[in-house]
């Protein structure tokens, strides 16, 4: 709201009104934001902040600075070719000296396993170990308790704790590790899995989108043209699917799907299968159940900028003496283009987080990123993944999203 | 993933919140797994204890999520003060949010227990088997070869989506030594030969995931044999009046523990329960009511026969049977699960 700088001569308190103006604005505008701000705050303190601490957490782990300072100090001037000296061993006996005292042996293990497994135990039982050595010399009696410590890899993993930066969780989530002198190298073929994941995940968003686009369109078309009542109802129909929570729709295609299930008995009785067609558990079953479910967010959108279309348009078209087609193509269907784009957008970004339906109805090759986010957080314990898988995702949806922007041009998108 | 992160600030919130002002100070919450299992523990475990000593017991549920055990000790607000877990605890133990058990507080004597763990007191042990639906498949597999010969037995056969138990039950299966199994798979020539033997059966697989598919499953006839818990095919057998058969052959017990999370106020009282909960008396009714194995060794004499034969460390069961290695795991999940999950999902 731009305020009109009209000097007004001899106003009676003496004020200018162009100054009264810009109070009065200032004002309305204050107020307007001590409304917004319980809402800023809320998205602040539950979104931002959370998102922010993930995408630090994906890189951030100075487990091993804070939890081994003798041993990350020393190993400053190590040059990572031999095994270090006598120095750095008696450091790393210190510190899991105080380790073992302070129970953090446990915490230095599991970060160290996460990269080298089986130093775990190891770890921990070192300190157990190293806390009876009372005068060194300790190369060899820390080499005698366990031989990880005159493994050279685990002191290059040692070296790079230095650092309370770490691009371990990134890598990994991207198949890459690094070797026994830091340099990074792609994980073992058998042990490569996370790039099938994102490339899959991303693979069955574009599918369920596109399918969801094919049913809705013409769903939409028809609810656009009907009836207000006829429409009515049936748009009823479609948010009727909004009162049953996803978790019982998902459970409801398993038991249509599955091997002895309503549709595989039906088809065996009518003697068209002569034995149960695999319907479920595969990437058939995760993909048409996330149809169902994300239908309606695609539909909608559509269906709003399509009432929005006057119908006089084609008419008109036909009467210039276009076919029932042409006059759909070139004047309806572009009309459509923003509803499409932002029903396709939605469905899009909110199938790259999908957890429930890919666990229930999909089998061992459908599980999508979120279901590592999942384990990782609630099993594992290994948050630093977790961060990290969740960071790469919410970055490739930001670029896709840019990308989007750039080509359709999100602006342009209206509802209704 | 953002409700996750979401999910994550709330766990962290809602603990922040003083929560604690609800319990009185004569109170125990004690957490399972919840169903039956947890109903019967009632009766076996937390009523006696409340009887004879007084301290009320609350009760919660989870599903093994170590997170929320996380949480509460990292923002130093442990409403739980007892937790039976199962393998989890390999990993909390590591992280250092469980205690470490101290048995001369406990009173009782480490060596009757079989499956100890230094974070925990082993209350029961799952077997993990092979069952078949008798009504199905007269002659039935007697031993763990049989899971892999698809000759003799066509079809599909479930298994845990899981690495533990299947690696272990591959290399048995290719002819090693039951007690010599960690020691194979703690190579990696050990672990190449385990997935090279899932390999032969791979394509016949139904995995599953929860106890109450097993069961199923066979109910369905989808499989012609599955792993399953032991406690899952008896209760089919003894409420549904299925004919299911367990192969006790190669069985591979799972303990459950007592844990206790770091930082409980009522850490003596959480130590109480357990000697409580872990005298011989105490566990022999646990067991007839379920039929897990004691961990009190010396519970196994004050049970009857008859709830001896379903138990999995009745003598006859015993004889060619293994403790899941959770030092082993501990060390080794990590990269197994990975390996796994990319030869699952290939």
């Amino acid at each position: 709201m731009a305020t009109t700088a009209v000097q007004i001569p001899g106003s009676s308190d003496g004020v200018p009104l162009r100054i009264k103006l810009q109070r009065v604005e200032r004002r309305r505008k204050l107020r307007a934001f001590a409304l917004v701000l319980p809402l800023l705050l809320f998205v602040f303190i539950t979104f931002v902040m959370p998102i922010g601490r993930m995408m630090f957490d994906a890189i951030h782990d100075d487990t091993l600075l804070v939890l081994m300072p003798r041993t990350t100090v020393a190993l400053s001037v190590w040059d990572g070719k031999d095994l270090p000296d006598e120095r750095v061993y008696a450091a790393l006996a210190g510190d899991l000296k105080q380790a073992w005292a302070q129970k953090t042996a446990g915490k230095i293990g599991e970060r160290m396993n996460y990269e080298l497994a089986g130093t775990a135990s190891q770890v921990k039982s070192s300190a157990r170990n190293a806390s009876t050595l009372s005068a060194g010399p300790y190369k060899a009696a820390m080499i005698e308790i366990s031989p990880i410590w005159g493994q050279h890899e685990v002191w290059s993993l040692l070296k790079r704790g230095r650092s309370s930066y770490t691009a371990f969780y990134l890598l990994r989530s991207v198949d890459f590790q690094y070797g026994s002198d830091s340099q990074i190298v792609a994980s073992p073929p058998e042990n490569a899995i996370f790039r099938d994941i994102f490339l899959r995940t991303l693979g069955i968003s574009i599918g369920v989108t596109a399918a969801t686009l094919l049913l809705g369109f013409p769903l939409a078309y028809v609810l656009a043209i009907l009836p207000p009542r006829t429409s009515n109802l049936l748009m009823m129909g479609i948010l009727m699917s909004f009162f049953t929570s996803v978790l019982v729709r998902t459970t409801a295609w398993v038991v249509l799907l599955q091997d002895h299930g309503v549709i595989n008995e039906t088809l065996m009785t009518l003697h068209i299968l002569s034995q149960p067609a695999e319907l479920i558990f595969n990437r058939f079953g995760t993909v048409l159940a996330m149809t169902h479910i994300q239908l309606p967010f695609t539909l909608l959108p559509i269906y709003s900028v399509m009432k929005s279309i006057s119908p006089n348009h084609v008419r008109a078209a036909r009467s210039l003496g276009a076919g029932p087609f042409y006059a759909f193509w070139k004047v309806y269907f572009p009309q459509t283009l923003p509803g499409i784009a932002a029903g396709c957008l939605l469905t899009f970004i909110l199938c790259l987080g999908y957890y429930i339906t890919p666990a229930l109805v999909g089998g061992p090759g459908d599980m999508m990123v979120s279901n590592f986010v999942a384990t990782y957080t609630n099993e594992q314990l290994n948050w630093g993944m977790a961060s990290a898988l969740g960071a790469i995702l919410l970055t490739a949806t930001l670029l896709l999203y840019f990308v989007f922007n750039k080509l359709v041009g999100v602006d342009r998108i209206k509802m209704g | 993933m953002i409700a996750r992160a979401l999910g994550v600030t709330g766990l962290a919130v809602s603990a922040l919140l003083p929560v604690e002002i609800a319990y009185a100070a004569d109170q125990l919450t004690i957490v399972s797994w919840g169903g039956a299992f947890q109903t019967n523990q009632h009766k076996a475990y937390f009523e006696p204890f409340s009887a004879a000593t007084g301290i009320k017991v609350t009760e919660a549920e989870w599903s093994g999520e170590t997170a929320k055990i996380r949480a509460m000790v990292e923002t130093k607000t442990v409403s739980w003060d007892v937790v039976d877990g199962g393998y989890g605890i390999g990993a909390m133990c590591a992280a250092g949010i469980i205690e470490t058990i101290d048995w001369k507080k406990l009173g009782l004597d480490p060596a009757k227990f079989k499956g100890r763990h230094e974070c925990g007191v082993p209350t029961s042990a799952a077997a993990n088997v092979i069952a078949y639906d008798k009504d199905r498949l007269a002659d039935g597999p007697k031993t763990i070869a049989d899971l892999f010969d698809l000759k003799k037995f066509p079809g599909k056969r479930g298994l845990n989506r899981s690495p533990q138990v299947n690696l272990e039950w591959a290399l048995i299966a290719d002819g090693v030594a039951i007690n010599d199994v960690y020691k194979v798979l703690g190579t990696p020539e050990g672990v190449d030969r385990a997935f090279k033997k899932l390999d032969t059966i791979k394509k016949d697989i139904v995995w599953w995931t929860t106890g109450a598919q097993p069961p199923q499953l066979l109910a369905d006839g989808q499989v012609v044999m599955s792993s399953a818990w032991n406690g899952r095919i008896y209760d089919a057998v003894k409420n549904s009046g299925k004919h299911f058969e367990i192969v006790w052959d190669t069985s591979l017990l799972s303990w459950d523990y007592w844990m206790i999370p770091k930082g409980t106020p009522r850490l003596d009282d959480a130590y109480k329960f357990i000697a409580f909960a872990s005298e011989p008396q105490a566990q022999a009714n646990m067991a007839r009511l379920v039929p897990y194995a004691p961990g009190n060794q010396d519970a196994t004499a004050l049970v009857d026969p008859e709830t001896l034969s379903n138990l999995p460390s009745a003598p006859d069961h015993m004889k060619n049977s293994l403790d899941i290695d959770l030092a082993f795991w501990g060390d080794n999940f990590d990269q197994l699960d990975q390996r796994f999950t990319a030869w699952v999902s290939k």
